[in-house]
């Protein structure tokens, strides 16, 4: 896993609460035979520990446009899934080209996509901003030919 | 309505889920943007789609969709075959283009898993 994120975003909200569950997965860049593979096991991981079907949904969208987001443009990344007794925190690192405008790139409609992402159904510019809407807390930060870093905590009612 | 019903109405071959057609449905959506997909369709609804790769398949898991009705006379990729049977998820082709398969299923009761989108917005 890449460092240089770590200086620029500290994550420890959950310190003082109740771990559920913590457990990180890999994804690999440009499988896209794969891709989806991690949202479908976050899903599940999510629904046997028994969190309210809304919880578990918004978790599943955030986590597959993530997944096919780094499926589509980088080398590699990882997940890290932690689930307390107040939210669900997904965050992604990933190893690639770095988002150089990332205000631009959370807007809807905004996209690079290539005509393989577009041919799956993808790369109409909805990644981030569907990640937007359905997180309660989303930070994204990016640097350009290192990676990007998305912090995204779905809130347990 | 069940299933069988759906196949019925819309002229429909079973590819994958000929056990599955005793299944009650009632709500479906429509797209071929799987991000809209991911953040409107609904557990338990129908998904109407043109489009036929592995993607379709895992987010019809992800989302619990009840059934994958391929339009315009769409097959499912080989991969995606294979996938759907693997993860038991029902998929009819019909060669009624969306907008007929959407409403010839209205008319006989299915509405929509959401009516309309929220202002400036995707939150459920």
């Amino acid at each position: 896993m890449v460092a240089w994120n770590k200086l620029k975003i500290t994550v420890h909200t959950a310190e003082t609460e109740n771990y559920l569950y913590t457990n990180s997965f890999d994804i690999e860049g440009g499988n896209f035979n794969k891709a989806g593979t991690i949202a479908t096991g976050i899903k599940s991981i999510l629904k046997e520990l028994g969190l309210p079907n809304d919880v578990v949904r918004k978790s599943a969208i955030v986590s597959y446009e993530a997944e096919i987001n780094i499926v589509s443009y980088a080398r590699k990344g990882i997940v890290t899934l932690t689930v307390t007794s107040k939210n669900v925190e997904i965050d992604v690192t990933d190893e690639g080209p770095g988002i150089p405008d990332v205000e631009l790139a959370r807007k809807q409609g905004y996209s690079t996509a290539n005509q393989q992402i577009r041919e799956m159904g993808f790369g109409a510019g909805m990644g981030l901003y569907n990640i937007d809407c359905y997180s309660d807390k989303f930070d994204i930060s990016s640097e350009v030919n290192k990676g990007t870093f998305l912090k995204i905590i779905i809130n347990i009612p | 309505m069940k299933l069988r019903e759906v196949k019925e109405i819309l002229n429909a071959d079973v590819i994958v889920g000929e056990e599955k057609l005793e299944m009650e449905v009632k709500t479906a959506f429509g797209a071929d943007l799987m991000s809209d997909v991911l953040a409107f369709a609904k557990a338990g609804s129908l998904l109407l789609t043109g489009l036929t790769n592995t993607q379709v398949i895992r987010i019809a898991n992800v989302l619990d969709i009840a059934a994958i009705i391929l339009v315009r006379g769409k097959k499912p990729q080989t991969e995606s075959l294979a996938l759907a049977k693997e993860l038991q998820i029902p998929i009819l082709t019909t060669k009624y283009i969306l907008f007929e398969t959407a409403g010839r299923l209205y008319a006989k009761g299915i509405v929509g898993c959401l009516e309309q989108v929220e202002d400036h917005s995707a939150h459920s």
